[in-house]
């Protein structure tokens, strides 16, 4: 599977392999990492939630397209779920192919649209002891919260 | 004519609806209408321009019809990376 949702630990080295062709001259890897700050406010931890099959199957369709528009040997993409701490890799990405150029467009398609379409939610624990959901405008009502967030934390 | 359907929430959505799912007698035709129907309901503040929709486990346009007993599945936006 080269589009994978994981609540294990992912080891570049071990989809690095997967990679691996003959003919490739360039591989270009991304890494998604948990940073301890967004938008001013100081991070603890995040937490991913994803629907782990619309998730694999809209992540395959990404992967195929990156195929398909780029000169590029093999792709594939991890995505973790789950709690993660401050500089956990959270997700990567990795490309191979005969020329570099090819590998860093697709690279940053694969990651662009993975973003921006596969259903992986964020949500964030602040230092404050308050957590958001990142992007969004619905927040759980005071009264149902059970981690103290408030209803204008986003 | 109303029909019987299952909404799903997810991330933000399920936080604020309190729960996972629940059946929704509704006279909605297409997912956006009823997500309308529900977001005045359980309060959700997002857009459809911004958020996803699934019927059955695959991702369709809002603008999709609903026949009984689907389970519909709302995605709040989206935060991957």
């Amino acid at each position: 599977m080269s589009f994978k949702i994981t609540s294990a630990v992912i080891d570049p080295a071990a989809r690095k392999r997967e990679l691996e062709r003959s003919t490739a001259g360039a591989c270009v890897t991304f890494e998604g990492w948990v940073r301890n700050h967004n938008e001013g406010e100081a991070v603890q931890a995040l937490e991913y939630e994803a629907h782990q099959a619309i998730a694999e199957k809209e992540g395959e369709r990404i992967v195929a397209e990156a195929l398909e528009k780029f000169a590029v040997s093999a792709v594939c993409c991890e995505h973790r779920v789950g709690k993660l701490a401050i500089g956990d890799c959270a997700v990567w990405v990795g490309v191979s192919s005969d020329h570099r150029g090819a590998a860093f467009d697709a690279c940053r398609y694969v990651i662009d649209e993975t973003k921006a379409r596969v259903p992986i939610w964020k949500k964030e624990h602040y230092a404050s002891g308050t957590t958001g959901w990142v992007n969004c405008a619905t927040t759980a009502r005071p009264a149902r919260s059970e981690d103290g967030s408030a209803d204008d934390q986003n | 004519m109303t029909i019987e359907v299952t909404a799903r929430y997810f991330a933000a959505f399920r936080e604020r609806a309190g729960r996972d799912s629940e059946r929704v007698s509704t006279e909605a035709r297409t997912a956006a209408d009823l997500y309308g129907e529900l977001a005045r309901r359980h309060g959700f503040a997002d857009s459809i321009a911004r958020c996803k929709v699934a019927i059955n486990d695959e991702l369709e346009d809002w603008n999709a019809a609903l026949s009984p007993g689907d389970e519909v599945l709302f995605f709040p936006p989206v935060a991957g990376g």
